[in-house]
């Protein structure tokens, strides 16, 4: 049997030490107030699963998590095809690349609650640049503080704009490895457009692609701050996802208790969904 | 199958090339025969990819033309030239079988899927990988990925010629003559024209019946293994093909004879008429020690098992001979004499001898 150095330990214990006070011991907090009811004073008592049972049984959570499966689903179907159609369309040397790669990356620097700023303003039907243009110009009437499916469009333009790039630029970084020989080699065995995209391109993007559909889904999943910005979730309800939702709960009206039993719902779907997408992505690798 | 021309083919990489220098190519004329085996044989850098890239239509050459049985294909694209080409790496489409990868070249030109199967599984037999026809062609090992880029080229039965660029460059050693003569033996079975593209002599010498040797954009040399070896047109030949090359003497012509360190040189024939460079060139093969000769001192000796190389010092001239036997020792002074039938002189690196007539 081969010896272990065991003092290999002494150099993960820092990270392991920092990892647990800024993710495990904030977390289990939250374990702790999931199970526990209060009435104030700080005084706690013991409520067993009962909060978890009435999250998953409240029609207001499912409500929120459709919309929230909805929105999701919605950029993925949008923003993976496109960055890979945006991608593909890039040239792959010459003075247009570096235009091109500092304009796809230019959304991903504007801080988040800025995007909602922005795209508020821009919106705005009798004084934002989009919300005159459609209103006076076009004649179509847009208000998206008034009309949720008006705030629906909006919000997912938004972070298609915002998060293409991110799509486009993995994929672009898969593309640019292939060496030159591949599309030689399809030429000269009269491969199509479609065959050269299907056979060479799409496989090796296929990794890059299993990070981007991931990082996509996960950070779509746990919106906040530009749909919060934009729309503060109306009107009404019809642009309340999960996280604009928890919070309503958690700090305007403070129930400890079910936000912390939401929260660790939340979580366990994420991670769940993560982990089928990965496993799913990944599964022809290994035959 | 076709025969191949190469007409004033020219090329620059540049927009607008000025002088000779300019050009990855000089001026290049060829036939090539059909069903012959080539060799492109020449150092980095000398134009042989390029040449390789123009004749499958990679690359448009800036001059000249290309004919494939004298039709003009210079203007057509490589998948309407009908040629297939093997690359330096393995280029195979991961995610297909074997099966499907050799297959891929029919299935994009709409050959039915009956004549697909047999096709397919003639080349694989031929190659040897029919047990591996159903697995995924990622898993394969760097040898046998090159067996499959090359049964690729094989599989469609109206190539006009196959090109292999380098094609054993990520081969381990030991594989690598493996699949040298199984290309040998392809060749001699299915009869399509091939150019082999290298820089390494003994891959080009062992594959083909003809060797184009380039340097510098030029065609210095074409001939049969043998040629080169013999009689080789330019030093560089001369240099570049045998281990140790030819050995090239500064030498002096007067009164029609050559003289090198002081003392009279016999060549091979009379020397033809011109001024310029001169050298003397003979093969280390065809140097012997003996009682007298070029006086030399021994500089260095290696044992090569059946013979040595031994290393000598005429002046500031180095000389390689090649002895079977005892070998003298190290700052030994010895007697070197040159074969006068294998002796020729070069002016301005080309040979200037003509064989036969007596000097």
């Amino acid at each position: 049997m081969r010896k272990v150095n065991q003092r290999g330990w002494f150099f993960v214990l820092p990270v392991l030490i920092l990892v647990a006070f800024n993710a495990l011991v904030p977390m289990m907090t939250v374990v702790n107030y999931s199970v526990q009811e209060t009435f104030g004073n700080n005084q706690f008592f013991w409520h067993g699963l009962g909060w978890f049972q009435d999250i998953l049984r409240s029609e207001r959570f499912h409500a929120s998590l459709g919309r929230q499966a909805l929105f999701t689903f919605m950029i993925l179907a949008i923003e993976v095809p496109l960055g890979v159609i945006i991608a593909l369309s890039m040239p792959r040397k010459g003075f247009w690349v570096p235009v091109c790669l500092v304009t796809m990356a230019l959304p991903l620097l504007i801080p988040w609650n800025v995007i909602g700023a922005m795209w508020n303003i821009f919106t705005l039907p009798d004084i934002g640049l989009l919300g005159y243009f459609m209103n006076h110009v076009l004649g179509v009437n847009y208000n998206m503080t008034q009309d949720p499916v008006a705030a629906w469009i909006t919000v997912i333009v938004m972070d298609v704009w915002h998060w293409t790039s991110l799509v486009v630029l993995l994929c672009y970084a898969g593309l640019v490895s292939i060496p030159d020989a591949y599309y030689q080699a399809a030429k000269i065995d009269g491969a199509s457009n479609w065959s050269v995209f299907r056979y060479i391109q799409l496989p090796k993007m296929k990794q890059v692609l299993t990070i981007a559909v991931l990082l996509r889904f996960m950070d779509s999943f746990n919106v906040y701050t530009e749909p919060f910005v934009l729309t503060g979730g109306g009107p009404g309800n019809a642009t309340t996802l999960l996280s604009i939702d928890l919070v309503k709960i958690a700090l305007g009206q403070f129930d400890l208790g079910p936000a912390a039993a939401m929260s660790l719902i939340y979580f366990a779907i994420t991670l769940f969904v993560s982990w089928l997408f990965y496993t799913l992505m990944t599964r022809n690798d290994t035959q | 199958m076709a025969k191949i021309t190469l007409d004033k083919l020219r090329h620059s990489y540049m927009a607008a090339p000025r002088g000779a220098e300019d050009y990855a190519l000089k001026e290049i004329n060829l036939d090539w025969q059909d069903g012959g085996a080539y060799a492109l044989l020449g150092p980095s850098g000398c134009g042989k990819s390029t040449l390789l890239n123009i004749i499958s239509g990679l690359l448009q050459p800036s001059e000249g033309r290309i004919l494939f049985d004298g039709k003009d294909v210079t203007a057509l694209p490589p998948d309407q030239r009908n040629i297939a080409q093997v690359f330096q790496f393995p280029v195979i489409y991961d995610t297909m079988t074997v099966f499907d990868n050799l297959a891929f070249p029919l299935r994009n030109r709409g050959v039915d899927e009956g004549r697909v199967r047999s096709r397919v599984g003639e080349i694989a037999a031929m190659l040897e990988v029919t047990e591996m026809l159903n697995v995924r062609a990622a898993h394969l090992s760097p040898d046998n990925k090159q067996k499959i880029s090359m049964g690729r080229g094989l599989v469609r039965e109206d190539v006009n010629v196959i090109m292999f660029d380098e094609p054993l460059t990520v081969i381990d050693p030991h594989l690598k003559w493996k699949l040298r003569s199984k290309l040998k033996e392809l060749h001699q079975r299915v009869k399509v024209t091939m150019i082999y593209v290298t820089h390494d002599q003994t891959e080009a010498l062992t594959f083909a019946d003809q060797v184009v040797v380039m340097q510098e954009g030029e065609v210095v040399q074409i001939g049969t293994p043998v040629d080169l070896f013999e009689r080789p047109a330019h030093t560089f030949v001369g240099h570049f093909i045998g281990s140790p090359g030819m050995n090239v003497l500064p030498a002096e012509v007067r009164d029609g004879a050559a003289f090198f360190a002081g003392s009279r040189v016999a060549l091979e024939g009379a020397i033809d008429a011109g001024e310029g460079r001169h050298e003397i060139g003979v093969r280390p093969e065809f140097v012997r020690l003996a009682a007298e000769g070029v006086p030399a001192t021994v500089r260095k000796v290696m044992d090569m098992g059946r013979h040595s190389v031994v290393e000598a010092v005429a002046g500031t001239t180095r000389i390689s001979a090649i002895v079977e036997g005892p070998a003298p020792g190290q700052g030994e002074t010895v007697h070197l004499a040159f074969r006068p039938d294998q002796t020729r002189l070069y002016r301005n690196g080309w040979i200037a001898t003509s064989k036969g007539r007596a000097a």
